[in-house]
C-alpha cells in the first residue's frame, strides 16, 4: 500500500462524486467535532457558568475567562490541584523525550544490522523480533517491576541486582524503549533494508566500516521513517496511562500529566472547569504534533498496521 | 514560583544528563569499535549494532513473560505453587464471568462498529469533493489519549436531577425530548456501551484513513468498466470496490479487535472497572495493584496473552497471502 498523506486528496478526478455523500460526511464531521468543542468550551468557561448552565448556552451568552487554565497552571485551593498541573506537564517532557529518542537509535541500529550485516540466521531473528509484537505488554509489567524494585533471583541466589530505578524517571524511560522495540525494529527495518543497495556498495569500496555507512549514509537517508516512527512513539508514551501508573509508583515526583488527570477525575468528579482545563493542556500537545506533522503521523500508522 | 524551580529544574538535569551520556557512551563506542580492523571488524560491528536491542527485548518482554506464566500458578506473593488455582478462579468466579462477559462485547462489537463506520465514511469521501477537511476533523480524535477522551465523554454523560438544568450533553437531550435522564454510568449494561463510544470516537478515523487509502488503490479504469457494465452505487460497492479492500478491511478489523482486548486507560478513568464495567486488562490490574495478588493477575495475563494471540497470527496470515498474490 502507498502511504497517502491525510491531506493528498485524488484530485484528478471524483468518479461518483455525489451532494448525498458530501452532506453525510459533513453531518458526521460535526457530530465527531462536538464533543471536542464541549471540551474546548468548557475550559473557557467561568467555576459557576459551567456549574449552572451547559456549555451549549454559552454561544447565546457569551461570558470567557482564562480562571481555568490560570488555577491549572499555578494551582489554586478550589479547584482539585494544589500546585497546578504544571510538574506534571514538566514530568510528561521529561518522560516522552528520551522514551522517544533511545528506542529510535537502539532500533534503527537494530534493524540495520538485521539487513545489511548479514550473517547466518538474522532473518529468524527478525521474525522472532516480529513476532514478539505479539506479547501484551501486561505480560510484562509484574516482572519487571520486581526486576526493578528486587532483582532478580532464583530461589535464594541473586543473580541480577535490583536496579534500583523504580519511582525514578529512569524506570519509565526503559519500560517504554522496551516494549517498543518490536514495532520500531520491524518498522524501521522495512525502512532501512529498502536503502539503494548501489550507494551501501559504493560506501564500502570507499573503505567506509559500518560505523560510518551508518553514520553518514543509513542515518541521513531513513529520516522519513524514522520520523513516522518516531511521532507515533511519541504520542504513544505522550498518551500512555497503564506504563506511567505502574512505573511511577504512584509518585507525584515523576507522574506524567495523563496519569494526573486521570486520577483527578476519581477525586475530583464535577470541577468540571479545572478538569476541563486540565485535559485540554494535556491533549494539545499531541494535537499540535497531529496537525503540523500529518503526513508523517499518518505514514506511522499505515506502516504500523497495515504493511 | 521559586519552589516550581526549585522542584523542576533538576528533572531537566536529570532529562539532559540521560541523553547527553546516552550519546556520548554511543559515539565513544562507535569510534573505538570503528578502529578494529580485519577479521573481527564484522562480529564487532555486529555486537554494537544489533546487542542492545536484543538485550532490551531479552530482559523487557522474553524474561518477563516466561516469568509471568510461571507466576499465574503461584500465590499472590509468588512465593509458593498453588497449581492451577488461579485458572479455576478465572473459570468459576462470578465476578470475573462479568468480566470475561464485558471483554466479549468489547471485542465484537467495537471493532465491528468502528470498521464498518470508517468504510462507511471512507466510500462517501471517495464520492464528495474537499474532502481533506472533514478527514482532518475525524482522524483527529486518534491524537487524544483515551483519558482526555474519558474525561470529554464523562463531561458529556454528566447527570443532575430529572427536571434540574442538566450540563451533560446527552441528559440535556433526553431531558429536552422528555424523558428523564439516568446516572448513565451507573445503568448496566449500558454503561458498557456508553465506554464503547468513546473508544468509537478516537479509533474511526484511523479506520477511516487506511480504508480511504485501500479505497483509492482501486483502479480507476475497473471502476469506470464495471459503470459502463451498469454497476452503480451498492452494487458496484459489493462487486468490485469491496472485494479489492477485503484484506484491508480484515487487518483493520484485527487491529482493532486486538485494541479492544488490552482495553485499559478507558475503562479506568472512567469508571475504574465499578458498577459491572471492569475488562480483562483493568481486572489484570487491580488484581495487581490494588489487591496486591500476582498470582491471579499473572493468570489474567496469561488469559489476555492467549486470546491476543490467534488473531495477530490471522492477520499475519493474510497479510503475507496478500503480498505474495501480488
Amino acid at each position: 500500500m502507498s502511504s497517502r498523506g491525510l491531506s493528498q486528496g485524488n484530485p484528478a478526478k471524483k468518479l461518483f462524486a455525489s451532494k448525498w455523500a458530501t452532506t453525510i460526511v459533513w453531518f458526521i464531521t460535526l457530530l465527531w467535532f462536538i464533543p471536542s468543542l464541549s471540551l474546548l468550551v468548557t475550559s473557557f468557561r467561568s467555576k459557576d457558568d459551567v456549574f449552572n448552565t451547559g456549555w451549549w448556552t454559552a454561544f447565546g451568552n457569551p461570558n470567557f475567562t482564562l480562571d481555568s487554565y490560570r488555577s491549572v497552571f499555578f494551582g489554586d485551593n478550589g479547584g482539585g490541584v494544589s500546585d497546578g498541573v504544571l510538574p506534571y506537564f514538566v514530568n510528561s517532557i521529561v518522560i516522552t523525550l528520551p522514551a522517544t529518542i533511545f528506542p529510535v537509535v537502539i532500533a534503527t541500529m537494530a534493524a540495520y544490522a538485521l539487513a545489511w550485516i548479514r550473517f547466518k540466521g538474522s532473518d529468524t531473528v527478525f521474525y522472532i523480533i516480529f513476532a514478539l509484537q505479539i506479547v501484551p505488554l501486561q505480560m510484562a509489567l509484574v516482572p519487571l517491576l520486581k526486576l526493578f524494585t528486587g532483582g532478580a533471583s532464583i530461589g535464594s541466589f541473586q543473580f541480577f541486582p535490583a536496579l534500583g530505578i523504580a519511582g525514578d524517571f529512569a524506570g519509565i524511560w526503559l519500560p517504554h524503549t522496551m516494549f517498543s522495540m518490536p514495532l520500531a525494529i520491524y518498522l524501521l527495518h522495512n525502512f532501512v533494508s529498502s536503502l539503494p543497495r548501489e550507494i551501501m556498495e559504493a560506501a564500502v569500496v570507499d573503505g567506509a566500516n559500518h560505523f560510518r555507512i551508518f553514520r553518514s549514509i543509513v542515518l541521513p537517508l531513513s529520516i522519513p521513517g524514522i520520523a513516522s516512527f518516531a511521532i507515533f512513539q511519541f504520542l504513544w508514551v505522550w498518551n500512555d496511562l497503564l506504563v506511567a501508573l505502574t512505573f511511577s509508583s504512584g509518585l507525584d515526583t515523576v507522574a506524567p500529566i495523563n496519569a494526573k488527570i486521570a486520577s483527578l477525575v476519581g477525586q475530583y468528579g464535577s470541577s468540571w472547569e479545572t478538569l476541563t482545563a486540565g485535559a485540554f493542556v494535556t491533549i494539545s500537545v499531541p494535537l499540535i504534533v497531529f496537525f503540523s506533522l500529518q503526513k508523517y503521523f499518518v505514514r506511522g500508522l499505515l506502516a504500523g498496521s497495515v504493511k | 514560583m521559586s519552589d516550581f524551580i526549585a522542584t523542576n529544574v533538576p528533572k531537566f538535569t536529570s532529562l539532559f544528563t540521560a541523553m547527553a551520556a546516552f550519546f556520548i557512551i554511543l559515539a565513544v563506542i562507535f569510534v573505538v569499535a570503528g578502529f578494529v580492523n580485519g577479521k573481527i571488524a564484522r562480529p564487532i560491528a555486529l555486537v554494537v549494532f544489533l546487542a542492545p536491542a536484543l538485550l532490551l527485548l531479552l530482559a523487557g518482554l522474553v524474561i518477563p513473560t516466561g516469568r509471568t506464566i510461571f507466576f499465574s500458578f503461584m500465590n499472590p506473593n509468588s512465593d509458593g505453587f498453588v497449581g492451577l488455582e488461579n485458572y479455576a478462579w478465572i473459570a468459576t468466579d462470578p465476578g470475573v464471568r462479568t468480566v470475561l462477559f464485558n471483554t466479549a462485547l468489547w471485542t465484537i462489537v467495537t471493532p465491528l462498529f468502528t470498521t464498518a463506520l470508517g468504510l462507511y465514511l471512507a466510500v462517501m469521501l471517495d464520492r464528495m469533493r474537499g474532502e481533506s477537511i472533514p478527514k482532518s476533523l475525524i482522524f483527529m480524535p486518534m491524537a487524544i489519549s483515551f483519558v482526555g477522551a474519558s474525561i470529554i465523554f464523562k463531561f458529556m454523560y454528566e447527570y443532575r436531577d430529572p427536571g434540574d438544568s442538566q450540563i451533560g450533553l446527552l441528559s440535556a437531550i433526553v431531558q429536552a425530548i422528555g424523558f428523564g435522564p439516568s446516572n448513565w454510568l451507573l445503568v448496566k449494561p449500558l454503561n458498557t456501551l456508553l465506554l464503547m463510544v468513546v473508544f468509537i470516537w478516537t479509533q474511526t478515523g484511523f479506520a477511516m484513513v487506511i480504508l480511504s487509502a485501500a479505497i483509492k488503490g482501486v483502479p480507476t479504469d475497473v471502476l469506470e468498466a464495471s459503470a459502463l457494465d451498469g454497476a452503480t452505487g451498492w452494487k458496484l460497492f459489493r462487486g468490485v470496490t469491496f472485494p479489492m479492500v477485503r484484506t484491508t478491511f480484515v487487518v483493520v478489523l484485527a487491529t482493532m479487535v486486538v485494541a479492544s482486548l488490552k482495553l485499559f486507560d478507558i475503562v479506568r478513568t472512567m469508571t475504574g472497572g465499578n458498577f459491572g464495567t471492569s475488562v480483562l486488562a483493568n481486572e489484570m490490574y487491580s488484581q495487581i495493584f490494588v489487591q496486591f495478588d500476582a498470582g491471579k493477575g499473572s493468570a489474567l495475563a496469561v488469559m489476555l496473552f492467549l486470546s491476543v494471540t490467534p488473531i495477530f497470527i490471522y492477520n499475519i496470515r493474510s497479510l503475507k497471502r496478500e503480498r505474495s498474490s501480488k
